[in-house]
């Protein structure tokens, strides 16, 4: 047990990265995630690490492809358009087979959009942050707590499946202060990186780190290997909170920063009498779909709440597959919704369905 | 009074600043003195003076910031009106200022206007921010921002917090902090800020303007 600090989600995030083992970080400033950067560049040089500033997020998202290459755990952070410029690499991380974590806080879009928080990137984020067929780990903390604890994680289950996780966060989490407390320091596991580019000392043939692979059969079964690593991460790695679900007749959804929001909304129909809970998935990949199918058995309704048009309420239908209805709520393009916004919802649903 | 015509809010990102110098403006006009809030901050969109724009008009402040988060421009111009607070020599001015040396290259070109008067610059600390949470870490932030805005700090505000997990005692604990702090920089330690609910003796009592959305 540490001192609290009263920090920012952007510095928290940056901390944690050094004290799970991140030496080297690459990026590239953008609105609202620069603390990460100014953060790294302050402390980095003090540790020995790396800090570099690249000259765009192209640039540096292909210098972690080269970090993570040799087998050091390595970094990059951006905010939604400049995510989408790093998904190039992205997709090359992931057709190398070498780990790496990514942040996003997420801002209005879609093009440069706005700077205040959102969370329209989901798709993105889930299903195609990038070309080709493949799938990031993708944790989405609600706290300032919550991102120092799950650096650690995104790490550890990179290094473990070897494919890039993503800490999808937006604005408001990144931007809050609130007092944290961080784990005792832990190394980087040493475990045996054996894919690693470290130089052959003379001993064994080189390591090749390679994203092309000509011959269309050793591609497709190149991906499908990388698949059934995919399934055992469905299996073994899915993390989600339940909250007052227990008896719950109206169940929102609802992840990240907006999850605190529906959070205040459930304690206050509880307040009033309506029984409602909230599943919070703390990994939208994999996606809790057992958790809410299971739920869906007893609810009357489900109220997926989101800082977007409607995104992760497609993956949360497919998990209900009709055994109730399913509504949603948004606000978009930076707007924050409000407890009694979605309080309202809520009662709109219990009355609804009596 | 601790506060001069011209008192300027600097210190580390994430220190308090503008909630600060909200109640300070707020806690002026209250004394029937006509005060300006400029709002200096080109480094962090979120949270700023501004955003109290409404709040502070109505008492009788006058704000003048930059158009910033409502431009499709991700890039702040501060505005020419900045210098009226030169010549309206008959009002208070509390300037807050963007965090850290970036925050600071805004103000150093006022420097020489500013220079021309007794002002007040105060440098803003907070025990519990993990980057300046020692001594020489707090100082090692002064001297930049020092070099970076062209201005000496004139004194030291102890802001130390730990946002709604604030306790009397963590406030109480900071104060050894704040006068070693202000002692090795020379200057005289200004005053210690609490939110009035803490009850903190001696303390400057503020309310706390800067909130969350679920709150």
């Amino acid at each position: 047990m540490g001192q609290k600090f009263l920090m920012k989600g952007n510095e928290a995030i940056a901390e944690a990265a050094i004290r799970n083992g991140c030496m080297h970080f690459f990026g590239y400033p953008i609105t609202p995630q620069t603390e990460v950067s100014a953060y790294m560049s302050k402390v980095m040089p003090k540790i020995g690490g790396t800090f570099l500033q690249a000259e765009s997020e192209i640039a540096a998202i292909n210098m972690v492809l080269g970090a993570a290459s040799c087998g050091v755990r390595a970094m990059t952070s951006s905010s939604s358009p400049g995510i989408s410029l790093k998904s190039e690499g992205v997709s090359y991380i992931a057709g190398s087979d070498v780990p790496c974590v990514i942040l996003n806080v997420m801002r209005g879009g879609p093009g440069l959009g706005g700077i205040q928080p959102s969370q329209a990137d989901y798709w993105q984020a889930t299903k195609a942050l990038g070309h080709g067929d493949f799938q990031l780990i993708v944790l989405a903390p609600a706290t300032v707590q919550e991102i120092v604890d799950l650096m650690g994680t995104a790490f550890d289950l990179a290094d473990q499946y070897r494919m890039p996780a993503l800490i999808l966060a937006d604005g408001m989490l990144g931007q809050m202060m609130e007092p944290v407390e961080f784990p005792e320091k832990k190394e980087a596991p040493a475990g045996a990186k054996d894919y690693a580019t470290t130089g052959t000392q003379g001993k064994r043939k080189p390591n090749i780190i390679n994203s092309l692979y000509l011959q269309a059969p050793v591609l497709e079964q190149t991906i499908r290997d990388r698949f059934a690593r995919y399934e055992q991460v469905k299996q073994n790695e899915v993390r989600v909170e339940e909250y007052a679900c227990d008896d719950a007749e109206i169940i929102t959804v609802a992840y990240g920063a907006t999850a605190r929001v529906v959070k205040g909304a459930v304690d206050m129909a509880r307040a009033e009498g309506i029984k409602a809970g909230l599943i919070r998935p703390i990994t939208v990949w994999p996606f809790p779909t057992e958790t809410i199918a299971k739920a869906a058995e007893k609810a009357r309704g489900m109220l997926v709440v989101e800082m977007s048009m409607g995104q992760m309420v497609e993956d949360v239908r497919l998990a209900v597959n009709g055994r109730c209805g399913v509504s949603f709520f948004g606000r978009t393009g930076g707007v924050v919704p409000s407890p009694a916004e979605v309080l309202a919802e809520i009662k709109k649903l219990a009355g609804g369905t009596n | 009074m601790v506060f001069k015509r011209i008192s300027i809010l600097t210190g580390h990102y994430g220190s308090g600043k503008t909630n600060l110098a909200v109640n300070f403006a707020l806690d002026l006009a209250g004394q029937g003195k006509p005060v300006t809030l400029v709002d200096l901050d080109i480094v962090n969109p979120y949270f700023r003076s501004a955003d109290f724009r409404e709040l502070l008009e109505s008492r009788g402040v006058r704000v003048i910031a930059p158009h910033y988060a409502n431009t499709n421009l991700d890039i702040p111009a501060l505005p020419a009106e900045i210098q009226s607070v030169f010549h309206q020599t008959d009002r208070m001015v509390i300037l807050d200022v963007g965090g850290d040396d970036a925050g600071a290259i805004a103000l150093g070109q006022f420097a020489p206007q500013i220079r021309q008067e007794d002002y007040g610059l105060f440098y803003v600390v907070n025990e519990r921010r993990y980057l300046t949470r020692d001594v020489e870490s707090a100082l090692e932030v002064l001297r930049e921002i020092e070099a970076c805005s062209r201005l000496k700090a004139t004194a030291l505000i102890n802001n130390t917090n730990l946002g709604e997990e604030t306790t009397p005692e963590l406030v109480v604990s900071s104060q050894g902090f704040a006068e070693e702090a202000a002692h090795k920089a020379g200057i005289p330690l200004a005053l210690t800020a609490a939110k009035r609910e803490l009850a903190v003796p001696d303390a400057y009592p503020v309310e706390i303007y800067v909130r969350t959305a679920w709150a």
